[in-house]
């Protein structure tokens, strides 16, 4: 609080020079990291940081209210509008480095600093070195000060900017309403619809659950002990997150019935062969002998 | 330290989110950049607000929230729709304007 | 009496209304409810003629206003008829040889299976021909104007089937727009000068003065060449006669009534007509002698050089109207000769058409006076009636030419001074000419040895009389052209009769009358004789000989065509040629080099328009950029 009153009066305090180089640093930071990042969910959130950071410099110069507004509403309501959007449009969608507009980068870093050098130039010939402070415009508080100032001078843009936000509202639900031209298929329709396709008419094959992972990323095994790679979402495989987990499988299989082969002394002709996967299995992974290996591996195992 | 330096900053992130809308082709990240250049102008505001004494400049970063408010919803509906219908959120993929 | 007047116009315009709707209901008794309207027509001409002769000179003039034709504020034109003594001798002539030509047709056109069509084409003619002559305004009398120019085409192309015949209605109707050109030029100057298209307040009248007499005379002179411009095109004079001699295309009746007692000769009575003009413009008056004097010898030569009997008579009438234009010219010496002569000439040269007409008609419609001769045994009434008509072209003492001519003659010597000699000589001269060219006619057609053969099919001409429809209206014609002049002549009655319109004014003449007269006859003696001693005394060949140069150029109508064509029609297409192409290469060349070149550069600048939004954002910030550091450098400053 003391940072603000100090705001409040006009001067600046060593801890609001300190706070504001840090946040400066933040804002900054945040900021070309948006601008930088590859995937929209990065660039979204060094926005959020940024904002954070003006959020904070807002009430270092007594901006109370304003500070609150742009944390709950920026920070909380629009940035995830932004990031739900980016779901909802694909997190994955990336901008390709390549540009193809010719000249187009150059152009733009060119304008930019251009444009910075003059503002700042055009800011320090300003040459602005009194400050008035707010400590006698917030002596009743900010929030009152404002109200007083909204409902009174500002009252009709405040009423028209009431309209503009259910315009708005209205806008988006139209832009994005979707007219039904047609009637759904139905479930007799769809079936009917896979018939004729004939490509895979029975429903497709459950993944491979072995308890022992996140279950859906694991595709089944074939009898043949090759995988089936219809078990798998096609987000997933899309992705290239699947797990071939069938040859570890095999072997975990192998390495227990061995283990309760030795507890009970079997003899080694009713142990079961620990058999490697079909040559129809290549590329054979390159622990291939290590199928063999009995106790020494389950430790290694545990260890994982 | 003077609180100049505050619209420093401010011309500094605005400058920023000018280039990030030229440089970037993700509609998103596009309107982020234009959210940032709006931000950058609201601490312009502030500053001055604390500058002159009054607190109008506060009013108008407070209504310029508003504004980027509604931009926003219906700049993310247009998106929304452009995306269902080209599947694609690039800029330049929608140059139907060009002769 | 007044209420006839329009009458005189409604009857013939009846008839050509009835025949042309009625149908083919009238194909049977058309042609003598034509001819029975055009006698009515007659009628009505000869009560008014009566009615008029009732009253004292000064009141002969009687107007009938029927109603308003285009009544706008400041352009007044009426539907209103003006009878005077001047309309009065024409509405007689155009009745009285109209009728008689009607009854001719009767016969002539017998066997033509659209004979309906042709007494409509007729009647037509008589109704815009008497509109022409009875009009209190100028634009009256240019709707009489292009009403006769219309039958004129009509009748001149009725055998459209002959491409000569189309043509030549075609050529007709061509030249004449030239002249109506001047005629509407004419008009509209006077409507500029004057406020009115009236006679009255131009011309002025008995008792009146006319804007006429305080216009400046260049106006007027202006006003008389556009009004000479469209006499030359309606009367066939140079430079606009070449149509007359094609026109003969047309039936026989056609070329008598229209192409040589009737309609060739509204351009004199456009002269006369507006003498208050041309009386007050002296340059205008040397241009219609001068184009009179020439036509006059022009027309002589070319019927010199002709075989063809229709077209000789052609020659002869381009020629006969150039006196009447020249004695119209000299002014109020000549004004009532002009007319004099046209009313003896609308006897003599239809009774001379109409005895072709009958000879092609007992000939199997051969034109080619070479294969005729030796007519007089076959056809004796036409012969006497031709022969009759014959005499009084050619001014034999006692028949109507002699009288008419004479006094044109003696006119021109009494214009005074060079002039006036150089003009004298020329109607001597021509007098001679028509001497020699209508003897010519007349030797080859009805004396010497047959020559006549056989035509393409085998059918031997067999020269007979023509019927009485046709006869009768020859012989009363040879009546006029051996009487009308005598009567005329008689006591200066026709001067008498005329004088209140036209005025009158005995001129100078270096000559005695006798001396003229006898001078006249010695001229005509001498042409007779050369043409006897050529054609009289020797057989004729029937295959023409080539002839002198100056033969064979009258034989091509003294070149008028191949000087029309050269000097007008291929500058006209060389000019047509030069602004298409003008046109096509300099206006479009410019106008499509203008559109090339914004489409050139719009195609440049249409680049910059890439599509991309970031392309426009790109231009936007730059924009910005500029502004910003104007603002700055503006304030630093």
């Amino acid at each position: 609080m003391t940072a603000l009153n100090l705001a409040a009066t006009g001067t600046t305090s060593l801890g609001e020079a300190v706070q504001f180089w840090v946040l400066a640093v933040v804002a900054v930071g945040g900021a070309l990291g948006m601008v930088l990042m590859r995937k929209a969910v990065h660039s979204a959130l060094c926005l959020a940081a940024t904002m954070l950071a003006l959020a904070v410099c807002y009430m270092a110069q007594g901006a109370v209210f304003l500070g609150v507004v742009q944390i709950v509403v920026y920070t909380g309501a629009i940035m995830m509008l932004f990031l739900f959007v980016v779901m909802l449009v694909g997190v994955t969608s990336e901008d390709s480095l390549k540009e193809q507009l010719k000249g187009q980068r150059f152009a733009a870093v060119l304008c930019g600093l251009g444009f910075g050098v003059l503002l700042i130039a055009g800011i320090a010939d300003a040459r602005l070195n009194h400050f008035t402070g707010l400590s006698e415009a917030n002596a009743e508080g900010n929030v009152p000060g404002l109200a007083r100032l909204i409902f009174t001078r500002y009252v009709w843009a405040f009423e028209v900017t009431g309209a503009l936000l259910i315009t708005a509202a209205i806008g988006a639900m139209v832009l994005t309403h979707r007219e039904h031209v047609k009637a759904p298929k139905t479930q007799r329709e769809l079936a009917a619809q896979r018939v004729k396709d004939n490509i895979q008419l029975p429903p497709l094959p459950a993944p491979g659950v072995y308890a022992r992972h996140n279950a859906v990323d694991i595709p089944a095994l074939l009898p043949d002990g090759t995988i089936a790679e219809d078990s798998v979402m096609e987000t997933l495989r899309e992705r290239g997150q699947i797990r071939d987990v069938s040859q570890e499988m095999l072997r975990r299989m192998a390495e227990l019935e061995n283990t309760t082969a030795d507890w009970l002394g079997r003899p080694s002709s009713e142990r079961p062969t620990v058999a490697g996967p079909r040559k129809s299995l290549e590329p054979v992974p390159a622990q291939q002998p290590d199928a063999q290996t009995d106790v020494p591996k389950a430790d290694q195992e545990g260890a994982e | 330290m003077n609180p100049v330096n505050y619209l420093y900053l401010s011309a500094l992130l605005f400058t920023i989110g000018a280039a990030g809308v030229l440089i970037r082709r993700n509609a998103i990240v596009l309107f982020m950049c234009v959210e940032l250049m709006l931000n950058a102008s609201n601490l312009a505001l502030v500053t001055f607000s604390r500058l002159h004494g009054t607190l109008d400049g506060q009013i108008i970063a407070f209504f310029t929230m508003v504004v980027a408010a509604a931009e926003v919803v219906v700049g993310l509906a247009i998106i929304v729709s452009i995306f269902r219908t080209r599947h694609s959120a690039s800029v330049d993929d929608s140059n139907l304007m060009k002769l | 009496m007044n209420s006839l007047i329009p009458l005189l116009v409604a009857a013939p315009l009846a008839g050509a209304a009835l025949l042309l709707l009625g149908g083919r209901a009238l194909d049977r008794f058309g042609h003598w409810l034509a001819t029975a309207l055009a006698a009515l027509s007659f009628g009505f001409g000869l009560a008014l003629f009566s009615d008029m002769l009732g009253r004292e000179a000064e009141h002969r003039a009687i107007t009938k206003h029927l109603f308003s034709w285009i009544p706008v504020n400041g352009f007044q034109a009426d539907i209103s008829f003006r009878l005077d003594q001047l309309s009065m001798t024409f509405v007689l002539l155009i009745t009285g040889v109209g009728t008689l030509i009607h009854l001719y047709s009767v016969g002539y056109m017998a066997h033509d299976e659209r004979r309906r069509r042709f007494f409509a084409y007729l009647n037509l003619f008589l109704a815009a021909m008497l509109l022409l002559v009875v009009a209190d305004n100028y634009l009256l009398l240019y709707f009489g104007w292009e009403g006769v120019g219309l039958a004129s085409y009509l009748l001149i192309g009725f055998w459209q089937h002959k491409p000569s015949a189309a043509t030549a209605a075609k050529k007709a109707f061509i030249v004449n727009r030239v002249g109506d050109m001047g005629l509407s030029i004419a008009i509209m100057l006077m409507f500029v000068e004057f406020g009115s298209f009236s006679f009255e307040p131009i011309l002025g009248s008995a008792g009146t003065v006319g804007g006429a007499a305080q216009a400046s005379e260049g106006k007027l002179t202006a006003i008389g060449l556009m009004l000479l411009l469209a006499a030359c095109g309606k009367s066939a004079q140079v430079p606009l006669q070449s149509w007359l001699g094609d026109a003969m295309e047309g039936p026989t009746p056609v070329s008598a009534l229209i192409h040589a007692a009737t309609m060739v000769t509204a351009g004199v009575y456009l002269i006369t007509r507006s003498s208050a003009i041309f009386d007050l413009a002296p340059d205008a008056q040397t241009a219609v002698v001068v184009v009179g004097a020439v036509t006059l010898l022009f027309g002589a030569i070319v019927g010199c050089a002709k075989d063809d009997i229709k077209k000789a008579l052609a020659g002869s009438t381009m020629s006969q109207i150039g006196y009447m234009v020249l004695a119209a010219g000299l002014g109020p010496i000549g004004y009532a000769f002009a007319i004099m002569h046209l009313v003896t000439h609308g006897f003599f040269k239809a009774g001379l058409f109409l005895g072709a007409g009958s000879v092609m008609h007992g000939m199997n419609d051969e034109v080619d006076m070479r294969h005729y001769g030796g007519l007089r045994k076959h056809m004796p009434v036409t012969f006497v009636t031709f022969g009759l008509g014959y005499l009084a072209i050619i001014g034999f003492p006692g028949l109507s030419g002699f009288f008419s001519k004479d006094k044109i003659i003696e006119a021109a010597f009494a214009k005074g001074g060079t002039e006036g000699w150089i003009l004298g000589l020329c109607a001597l001269v021509g007098a001679a000419v028509t001497a020699f060219y209508m003897t010519r006619v007349m030797l080859l057609t009805f004396f010497g040895e047959k020559r006549w053969q056989p035509d393409a099919d085998g059918n031997a001409p067999h020269p007979h009389e023509s019927p009485k429809t046709m006869t009768i209206p020859m012989v009363l014609l040879a009546f006029g052209s051996v009487f009308a002049g005598g009567l005329f002549a008689y006591n200066g009655s026709f001067l008498t009769w005329l004088e209140p319109v036209t005025g009158h004014s005995e001129g100078d003449s270096p000559l005695a009358p006798l001396v003229v007269t006898l001078l006249t006859t010695a001229c005509m003696l001498a042409g007779v004789a050369v043409s006897y001693l050529m054609y009289g005394r020797s057989a004729v060949p029937v295959v023409p000989p080539v002839g002198s140069p100056l033969t064979r150029a009258a034989r091509r109508d003294l070149l008028q065509d191949d000087f029309n064509h050269a000097v007008l029609v291929r500058p006209g297409s060389a000019l047509t040629a030069a602004l298409v192409y003008f046109d096509s290469r300099g206006l479009d060349g410019f106008v499509n080099g203008l559109a090339a070149t914004i489409g050139g550069i719009s195609g440049r600048l249409r680049r910059v328009q890439n599509g991309f939004v970031r392309s426009y954002a790109l231009s936007m910030f730059g924009g910005t950029l500029v502004l910003v550091a104007t603002t700055l450098l503006m304030r630093s400053v």
